[in-house]
Order: C-alpha cells, then sequence, then structure tokens
C-alpha cells in the first residue's frame, strides 16, 4: 500500500523563520570547511617555513576573503543564536532568562578580545 | 538493550557549538582579516608547547564534529532520510580530521 506523504521541497521558503533557520544551520558548511583550511594549515606548519608561508599568503587571496567574510557572518549570527536559546537549552536553573543570554553575549566579548589580544 | 551513542556524539557537537559560539567568530576575523601576527615562528612555538597542541586540536576536532552533526541533520530537514552509514560517513569524516591533526600535533 502507497500512503500519502505530504511533500518537503521548498518547506524553509515559506516563512521568514524558517529562512533564519536555515541560515543557521548553513553555518555549520562553512565551519567545516574552516575547521579543514586550518587543518590544511597544520599541515603546511608541519612541512616547514617557506610552505607555511605560502599558506599563510593564500588567507589574502580574493577567494579567500570572500570566503572568510561569509564564514565570519554566519558563525556570528550561530553564536547568537546558540546563547539566545540557551535559557531553553540549558537544564533548569535558577537564573532569569536574560542573565544567561547576557552572560552568554559577555562571555563572547570576553573570549573574542582574549583570542584578538594573545593571537 | 544496546546503549546508545548518542550522547557521546551529542556532547561532542555540543562542544564544538560551545567554543565556536565563543572563540569562533574571532578566530575567523584573524585568519582572514588581520594575520600579519600570524608569522610561522609564532604559531609554530604555540603547535610545540602542550597547552597550544590541545588547544588546536579542540578547535579542529570540535569545529568538525559540530559541523559534520549538523550537516546530517540538515539533510533530515531536506527531506533526505539517512540511514546508519551516512551518520557513521559524517562521524567517521571527523574523526579522520580529528586523527589526522592529532598526528599533525605530534610531528610538528
Amino acid at each position: 500500500m502507497k500512503t500519502y506523504t505530504r511533500p518537503m521541497a521548498g518547506w524553509w521558503k515559506r516563512n521568514p523563520y524558517y529562512l533564519w533557520y536555515m541560515l543557521r544551520e548553513a553555518s555549520c558548511l562553512f565551519l567545516t570547511a574552516y575547521a579543514l583550511m586550518l587543518l590544511w594549515g597544520l599541515y603546511r606548519l608541519q612541512q616547514g617555513k617557506i610552505q607555511y608561508e605560502q599558506w599563510r599568503e593564500s588567507l589574502a587571496s580574493p577567494l579567500s576573503l570572500a570566503f572568510h567574510a561569509i564564514a565570519l557572518a554566519l558563525v556570528l549570527y550561530h553564536s547568537w543564536t546558540w546563547f539566545k536559546i540557551m535559557p531553553k537549552t540549558l537544564p533548569r536553573i535558577p537564573l532569569p532568562d536574560w542573565l544567561v543570554v547576557t552572560g552568554g553575549v559577555s562571555a563572547v566579548i570576553v573570549c573574542s578580545a582574549l583570542v584578538l589580544v594573545l593571537t | 538493550m544496546k546503549r546508545s551513542n548518542k550522547p557521546i556524539f551529542w556532547s561532542l557537537f555540543g562542544a564544538g557549538g560551545m567554543l565556536s559560539a565563543l572563540i569562533g567568530p574571532a578566530l575567523i576575523y584573524k585568519t582572514g582579516f588581520s594575520s600579519q601576527s600570524l608569522g610561522y615562528e609564532r604559531v609554530l612555538l604555540l603547535a610545540q608547547n602542550g597547552l597550544g597542541k590541545l588547544a588546536i586540536l579542540a578547535v579542529i576536532s570540535l569545529f568538525l564534529f559540530h559541523g559534520c552533526h549538523r550537516m546530517y541533520h540538515s539533510l533530515h530537514d531536506f527531506g533526505i532520510h539517512v540511514g546508519p552509514g551516512l551518520k557513521a560517513a559524517f562521524h567517521g569524516f571527523a574523526a579522520a580530521g580529528t586523527l589526522a591533526a592529532a598526528v599533525l600535533l605530534i610531528l610538528v
């Protein structure tokens, strides 16, 4: 017997809320590609100075800049949503929702500052 | 009852989500738009330091596990119902990347 299955093609285009969801999910493609790019850099580092500097030069290519710009925007959005839903994903804790979100965003600011200063 | 492996992969997904939420944007900004300070000697020093090795491994591995886990679930969102084989492929890919990073960090 063949049962009816509701078609689901393009469901995420029907509502702006779903579109934002899909955009957030798209960050995973760029995050994976970014991790692979770092892994490649580590491989070049292990090979020696010339190879590593070639990799570092490739970071300034237009393709790399475009990739980084999109990745930055998407991962920043992931960052925001990660802490925005934190009151729902955490086990129940006796803190108001806004405090959890504010704490998370503050942690992002502090950690980002640390990365930018230390590296 | 057979024990589910879900908690393991969910933990790796969660850890990667947290790490990338905290330092992902800053790292991407650094490598993309401000890599002057990432000279060979400086980065080599980091990669040869025990804590530095751990940090590099955590970033590469957890970003991969987070990304691959989410990709796998996104396929479901598009109506592609993936079986255990494809799921193993996604997690296996992240595991292979982790192994490669670990080997390189030992060699460097």
